[in-house]
């Protein structure tokens, strides 16, 4: 606890935390040196996330250690914990709002003040929820990270964008309570708020109390999933993120995973195979919620008129894979999950920046939104002199090559990493038993081809509509720092592509380290902790 | 004492949830405030109900706990009060803005054809 290195586990939300305070004591109008700190902090993210993800690799259990606040001991104050999978989420975090924030830099930014304040503290908000390893700081970080996302998805006001805001919100907030009934009941129940305290008690719970945790947990799990957008509880999902500015809606593709991170971690760490009586409770409703979501996505994205809403639709197909993945419950699965969940959360941010700049071509003259014009009608002279970049050399095949980038990676086909993930996920969940192959195993190999079969018509629809049928086309204008972005994301999918193999044996090891819930356990209680799978033996 | 929380905590609980499929954005905002003194007062219950029980143990001596209230339900109550005060503030300011934005407090943004 003495060396600067153990302190690093808490810069990735201490950092953001006093970048957006500095921010504020600026004042929002002070955009270049905000857009500075936003940029430099962002950065820093980056390197912090990638140094935490090899000190994680390293460990022998995956489980780098704990940081404990204030240095109390283990369960009676709040730890932070980085593990493979905290890591991973981190370095995905920060890569996706490294590539935001340097697209909204080209306009985004200038549309409203205390873009870059809230910015950074939806970043301290996802980290935190990434780290902590306390049921009540979780909340505190949700409520965080809602709060920014919040002012961030009403960026740039107007009538669509503050309605469906209000949506987002109330559901929000509603989940919120439901998340403190379940955190109340739990507490009541296992007398604890330590996720690794939980554990190691949820086995030696009474029979008779054991309904009332199992409620608290479902109650949980209820606001976690309205947060990961599960069917039937994702209604306010397409609506907000279609409205939302493209950068916000880009980093939004990160929001969704925490639910899903969260169901992961806990479900993993509580109801895995060692938790006696409750063990793999609400497994099937993962897995047959988890399809449902990607029948709807699917569905949806067939439906849909405009490429935003496309795009937040699939959303939920990335999201449902996941959650259905995690409802099979092995390791392999899971694994495979993981690197699926990384490429499609890439491709999926590349495609919100990217629909901005395609769509920005079919209105000529429309080089702003409609939105923007009317709240900074003042400062047109600013967008004549400065927003007019210079027209890139063949944009337009650029943005038609990243379209097709993008399409096929959220669609699954070869060669990019979308095609591998699904491929192992499928191969996984096939192979997963010796024996004969569940039913559940070939409906999810349905679903997920037909889902992989509609995200490629609806894309190909949009694609053709947007690049190739329309008349009034003029070449949109891009300028290098909103499309090296994209770029950037779309690189990353292909270098997971080249490094599929590595990627893939990480992610295993991830998924391994996740079932073995006495190693989080030991690190963050002491080597003298109880652990479940002994006392189970004792039973 | 049991009875009279569990069925204020349930009053509450019942008007909230009905304030919040109202139509009206007020209702909604009414809603979720009353919802979440129901689930601030659950939290607390949650701590077992206790009556002249000391908040502290005192300094050096050790009693036992069943004698003390339970700190921790009450340090979450305070947490959540206070985010709810503050995404409750934060609501209302979407609300005045999603009114003088599209004319009407209808949660949808327009009127529904009678």
């Amino acid at each position: 606890m003495n060396s600067l290195g153990d302190h690093l586990m808490i810069a990735p939300i201490v950092l953001p935390l006093l970048a957006g305070a500095i921010m504020l004591v600026l004042g929002g109008h002070r955009r270049n040196v905000n857009a500075a700190i936003s940029v430099v902090t962002t950065l820093a993210l980056v390197a912090i996330a990638i140094a935490l993800l090899r000190a994680a690799d390293a460990s022998s259990t995956g489980v780098s250690g704990a940081y404990r606040l204030g240095d109390w001991p283990a369960p009676f104050a709040i730890v932070l914990v980085v593990d493979r999978l905290a890591a991973v989420m981190l370095l995905l975090t920060s890569v996706l709002a490294l590539a935001a924030v340097l697209f909204s830099l080209a306009r985004w930014h200038r549309v409203g003040i205390y873009f870059h304040a809230l910015f950074q503290f939806q970043l301290m908000g996802i980290n935190g929820a990434f780290l902590t390893g306390d049921l009540f700081n979780l909340f505190v970080f949700f409520e965080i990270l809602l709060g920014a996302s919040y002012g961030l998805a009403l960026h740039g006001s107007g009538a669509a964008r503050v309605t469906k805001g209000m949506h987002y919100i109330v559901v929000n907030l509603v989940a919120s309570l439901l998340f403190l009934i379940g955190v109340g009941l739990i507490y009541g129940i296992a007398g604890t708020l330590n996720m690794a305290d939980l554990a190691a008690r949820i086995p030696a719970i009474r029979a008779e109390d054991r309904p009332l945790l199992e409620a608290g947990a479902g109650i949980l799990g209820i606001a976690f999933l309205a947060k990961a957008a599960m069917w039937p509880l994702c209604f306010w999902l397409p609506d907000t993120y279609a409205a939302a500015p493209a950068p916000v809606a880009s980093l939004f593709s990160i929001l969704t995973k925490v639910g899903v991170y969260i169901v992961l971690r806990l479900w993993l760490l509580l109801f895995a195979g060692q938790a006696g009586a409750s063990a793999h409770l609400g497994g099937e409703l993962l897995l047959i919620g988890g399809m449902a979501t990607i029948a709807f996505g699917a569905i949806g994205t067939l439906a849909s008129q405009s490429m935003a809403r496309l795009v937040a639709y699939s959303v939920l197909v990335s999201s449902g894979t996941v959650l259905a993945a995690i409802g099979m419950g092995q390791v392999g699965v899971i694994g495979a999950a993981l690197f699926y969940l990384v490429s499609s959360t890439l491709g999926l941010a590349a495609f919100f920046l990217l629909i901005e700049l395609v769509e920005r071509g079919r209105e000529p003259g429309a080089d702003v939104l409609a939105v923007t014009r009317e709240l900074y009608g003042e400062e047109y002279e600013l967008e004549d002199t400065e927003e007019v970049g210079v027209a890139m050399p063949a944009t337009l095949g650029m943005l038609g090559l990243a379209f097709i980038c993008c399409a096929l990676v959220i669609s699954g086909l070869p060669p990019l990493s979308g095609f591998i993930g699904k491929f192992a996920l499928l191969t996984e969940a096939l192979n997963a038993q010796a024996r004969a192959v569940p039913d559940s195993a070939w409906i999810f190999l349905v679903v997920l081809i037909l889902s992989g079969l509609a995200t490629l018509i609806a894309t190909t629809r949009a694609g053709i509509q947007a690049l190739w049928a329309s008349p009034d086309r003029t070449v949109p204008r891009v300028r290098l720092i909103e499309a090296a972005p994209v770029v950037v994301l779309i690189l990353l999918c292909a270098v997971q592509t080249i490094q599929a193999g590595p990627v893939l044996r990480f992610m295993n090891a991830t998924a391994e380290s996740l079932h073995r819930s006495d190693d989080y356990i030991r690190s963050v209680l002491g080597p003298a902790a109880r652990l479940p799978t002994s006392q189970r033996q004792v039973q | 004492m049991e009875i009279t929380l569990a069925l204020g905590i349930g009053v509450l609980a019942g008007s909230g949830v009905w304030l919040i499929l109202r139509p009206r954005t007020f209702q909604v905002i009414i809603g979720l405030s009353l919802l979440s003194y129901a689930v601030n007062l659950f939290i607390l219950a949650m701590g077992r109900l206790t009556t002249r029980a000391a908040p502290v143990l005192a300094a050096g001596a050790v009693s036992d706990p069943a004698q003390v209230a339970d700190p921790l339900p009450q340090a979450l109550v305070l947490t959540a009060i206070v985010i709810s005060f503050a995404t409750t503030a934060l609501f209302l300011v979407v609300l005045l803005a999603a009114r003088g934005l599209t004319g009407t407090d209808h949660v949808d943004g327009r009127e529904p054809e009678a």
